[in-house]
């Protein structure tokens, strides 16, 4: 069994947002929502200056703090890929995953469920890599299998300094900003 | 990590989720695809064109379900995009979906500026403009009629102004941008950047960026290559006084004052000069007067650019070398906008020079030779020879320039010398925003008997004309065939995908439905685009049906660099080239370029300067709601200390007035550790006051509006406008 990961490269990232962007038309996503989006972290004093850009969403995590907390089972673990998912029909739009997850992760969809990252499920479905991995023009953005330890994301994160996000909140995330 | 929640993300770059949430469509119109038959269009269908969202002109797929436009991918097959558009191209849907966006011709019925309109039938609108071109060219003749324009839609409206006898046509992307760029090399090389720009930022093994800010400048084939560039570990060296995206790639970073890199680049050049750095086969082989240029920048040591720059003279020596060792593979980028204080044309020809040292002129890792494809011509009917001269530039006063001005247009159009400009035909370029002082822009359209836009949305402009029409977006039409220069030749198609929602036209239509009312029916010969199209395509061999089909055909590779056989030539007097420059010297100008001062700020005054976003171009895209949903507004960037000293918080909203009194929009305060405390800096094309463009409608703050001054390239009449300063006025 597959778990899907990324593996983010910082040093190449611009913080264009063409991530942001393509996943709103690939998804649909609403006006006034994104499913991912880009923080800029800056530290020191001008002009001596570090910046890490990193391209953020759902992280799928192992250990799924919204998937523990929905009343309704709608909120789920996938079979392929160990993706989290939002089955829209099971969703009463309680938001209690909205307050679990600690990436913020998630909006409720006009629509009344709750939505966020699926790691674009449909695309890799059908052999593609997600929308935003696709369209980036940097090309910094790595999906794969963390299981298999040949794969691209696999041997970038045993190769490279990285770090992912918020590991302190113990929900495993599945997303490592390479720096 | 330190890592920013997204909720306190969101607060801070002033997104208002609940506001735009209230607002759900994403999607509600593209009516005219009801038109269609949808039986026929169940499942997906992929239609190639290419973007429009910028003038880059990248190859894309777009993505029909069930006949409703989907999205837009990259087209592999094309050379520029490599099949990955950039942000702006990603959410070009939403240019076909903007709610803002014109939908039938209008006249003005009060005061110009008002923007009060009555629709009317594109007979109406035709008849009312040709009428009025007919008493011009009877009263003035047809010099009279001027034109700006941006982008390759532009073609057949020139096309028709210039079968009636028009010869004034100038695009901003000249004097307001890339001008000062393109004479500083061409007099130094003989040939322009042009664009896209011949940079071969991939292969580089440095990369200087003066002030060009890739990552946030959004050309995408540069980004690519740039992104290429840091992976392959080149050495990046950036100067600007913006800590960039770029800058923290970089493994030397330059703070420079504003306005000084002249002094830095001089300082280079004595470094790699004195320490015989320099590509000395090159140099000996294809170098003119290099003797006088060293012994002219012999005085220029790092020391003496210290106090100027404020850059370290060890980082200045440090740097220099790091070029040095790199070369011919270090490639000092030209930039490309590149009007900042009116010396413009001299700083890019002292980086001109610095590549010349460097030997990167036509090779590998530096600036290679573009190719293109090339197809014949339409066979037109000549055009009527003008009875006078073109006005933008009289007399040579700016003996460099090597394209049109359009601000020397819009002087003539205020003083009537040498002759009055009565008509302004304007495509797609918001004047408005893309000219320095916005008074005299209105000033000179008082003087006009007729003025009319072409364009896709509403623009400030479009609010200034008698005439508006229509157009479709680029999704929605042909237009002529992309043969852009760059490494691999090729032919590429914008072609319908959707039809327009309203009464919006192609650009194509308008200009030969306005040629048909002017009598000009001759000067078309073909009925539809397509025979046009057809004609070219096949008279150089190939097919529409097949261009239709792939989108993109490629030509053959040809060599594009010295290494591969191209020959190094010169087109300039001395056919080699000029490390001093007999026809600047000629001209009254320095042959070796020197520095010269920058005016200061005014005590408690900042220097404005001002940028690109990702995901904006110019002033084009602020009502697509794809985009806006990414950056709905600007920010004004302060240094930490600097809003120290005003009491100013992040986030917080103030005004910007400048050195004349204009006082800006409210915009948000970004306070920030990458950016010196002498200037403050902000994404151009916000602060719309077009009460047409509800969706971009006082987001933000314009820096056009607050560039009133500017100062005019002595050589080739760019308008630098990094001279403009502004204090802030506090909002309670
Ligand atoms: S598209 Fe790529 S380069 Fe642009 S912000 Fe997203 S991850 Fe970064
Ligand atoms: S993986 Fe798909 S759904 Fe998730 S952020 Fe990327 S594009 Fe959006
Ligand atoms: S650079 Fe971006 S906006 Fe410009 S043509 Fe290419 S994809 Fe379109």
């Amino acid at each position: 069994m597959a778990r899907f990961g990324m593996a983010i490269d910082t040093k190449k990232c611009v913080g264009c947002m063409d991530c942001v962007v393509a996943c709103k038309t690939e998804n649909n996503v609403p006006e006034g929502h994104n499913r991912d989006w880009i923080v800029t972290v800056a530290n020191g004093k001008f002009p001596n200056v570090n910046l890490e850009i990193q391209s953020q969403r759902c992280n799928h995590c192992d250990n799924t703090p919204c998937v523990a907390c929905c009343p309704t089972g709608a909120s789920h673990v996938h079979e392929v890929g160990a993706v989290v998912l939002v089955d829209h029909n099971m969703c009463i739009g309680c938001k209690a995953c909205l307050a679990s997850c600690p990436y913020d992760a998630r909006f409720v969809h006009p629509d009344g469920y709750a939505d966020k990252c699926t790691f674009c499920i449909h695309r890799v479905e059908e052999g593609k890599l997600p929308a935003c991995v696709s369209v980036c023009p940097t090309h910094c953005m790595y999906f794969g299998d963390l299981d298999d330890a040949n794969s691209e994301v696999s041997r970038l994160i045993a190769s490279r300094k990285n770090h992912p996000l918020l590991p302190e909140a113990g929900t495993s995330p599945r997303i490592f900003y390479l720096i | 990590m330190n890592s920013v929640s997204r909720r306190k993300f969101l607060k801070i770059s002033g997104f208002s989720v609940g506001a735009l949430a209230a607002t759900s469509a994403f999607s509600p119109m593209l009516k005219g695809v009801d038109k269609l038959n949808k039986e026929k269009l169940k499942g997906i269908k992929i239609i190639p064109t290419y973007c429009d969202i910028c003038f880059w002109k990248c190859g894309t797929l777009a993505y029909l379900k069930d006949g409703e436009l989907w999205k837009v991918e990259g087209n592999p097959k094309d050379p520029l995009s490599k099949g990955r558009l950039c942000p702006r191209g990603t959410g070009g849907i939403g240019a076909v979906t903007d709610p803002d966006r014109l939908r039938s011709p209008l006249i003005r019925t009060r005061q110009r500026g008002e923007e009060v309109w009555k629709e009317v039938t594109w007979n109406e609108a035709l008849n009312y403009i040709a009428e009025k071109m007919n008493k011009i060219k009877a009263q003035y003749g047809p010099e009279s009629v001027a034109s700006f324009s941006h982008g390759i839609g532009g073609n057949f409206l020139k096309h028709t102004l210039k079968a009636y006898g028009a010869i004034n046509f100038a695009a901003p992307s000249f004097a307001q941008c890339r001008g000062p760029r393109d004479v500083g090399f061409e007099l130094t090389f003989g040939e322009a950047i042009g664009s896209p720009e011949r940079t071969d930022i991939e292969n580089a093994k440095c990369l200087v960026l003066i002030g060009s800010h890739l990552g946030e400048n959004m050309h995408n084939t540069q980004v690519q290559e740039f992104a290429n560039a840091v992976a392959n570990d080149a050495s990046i060296i950036v100067v600007d006084p913006r800590f960039s995206v770029a800058a923290s790639k970089a493994k030397y970073y330059l703070p420079i004052k504003p306005g000084t890199d002249i002094a830095l680049l001089l300082a280079w050049m004595n470094v790699i000069v004195s320490e015989k750095l320099y590509d000395v086969e090159y140099v000996t082989k294809y170098g003119f007067g290099f003797e006088q240029f060293a012994a002219e920048i012999s005085q220029y040591t790092p020391e003496w650019a210290y106090p100027e720059t404020g850059i370290d003279p060890e980082l200045i020596r440090k740097s220099a070398k790091e070029m040095a060792m790199h070369k011919p593979s270090t490639l000092v980028h030209p930039g490309r906008h590149t009007t900042w204080y009116g010396d413009d044309a001299q700083r890019s020809r002292a980086i001109a020079l610095l590549n010349a040292l460097l030997g990167s002129w036509g090779r590998k890792g530096g600036f290679y030779f573009p190719v293109s494809y090339s197809l014949p011509g339409y066979p037109y009917p000549a055009y009527p020879a003008p009875s006078k001269e073109k006005l933008d530039n009289p007399g040579r006063k700016y003996p460099f320039a090597s394209e049109e001005i359009t601000t020397g247009i819009r002087e003539a159009t205020i003083s009537g010398n040498p002759y009055p400009i009565k008509g302004w035909f304007i495509y797609a370029t918001n004047l408005i925003q893309a000219l320095p002082n916005q008074d005299e822009t209105i000033k000179a359209i008082q003087n006009l008997d007729l003025m009319v836009v072409v364009d896709v949305i509403p623009s400030e402009i479009a609010g200034w004309a008698d005439v508006v029409l229509p157009e479709s977006v680029y999704l929605e039409r042909y237009d002529d065939l992309h043969m852009s220069a760059n490494k691999t030749p090729f032919v590429g198609i914008r072609q319908p995908v959707v039809d327009s929602p309203s009464d919006q036209k192609p650009n194509w239509w308008i200009a030969k439905k306005l040629a048909e009312k002017l009598g000009l029916a001759n000067y078309y010969p073909w009925s539809h685009i397509e025979e046009y199209l057809d004609y070219r395509l096949k008279a150089g061999g190939l097919s529409l049906a097949r261009l239709k089909q792939e989108g993109i055909i490629l030509g053959k590779d040809k060599p594009i660099y010295a290494e591969d056989g191209v020959p190094l030539e010169f087109n300039t007097p001395s056919g080699k080239i000029e490390f001093y420059s007999s026809q600047l010297q000629e001209a009254g100008f320095d042959p070796v370029p020197k520095f010269k001062r920058q005016e200061q700020a005014p005590s408690g005054y900042y220097r404005l300067l001002f940028g690109r976003a990702p995901v904006h171009s110019f002033s084009r895209t602020q009502s697509n709601r794809i985009l806006m949903d990414t950056m709905g507004e600007n920010e004004v960037w302060v240094n930490h200390d600097v809003a120290e000293k005003w009491g100013l918080k992040n986030a917080q909203s103030v005004r910007l007035k400048n050195q004349d009194g204009v006082i800006s929009n409210k915009i948000k305060v970004k306070v920030t550790e990458r950016i010196r405390t002498d200037c403050v800096y902000m994404v151009h094309g916000f602060g719309h006051n077009s009460k047409m463009l509800k969706g971009a409608f006082g987001k933000g703050a314009s820096d056009s509006g607050l560039v009133t001054k500017y100062v005019i390239d002595p050589l080739m009449g760019g308008t630098g406008m990094n001279v403009n300063f502004v204090t802030f006025e506090m909002e309670a």
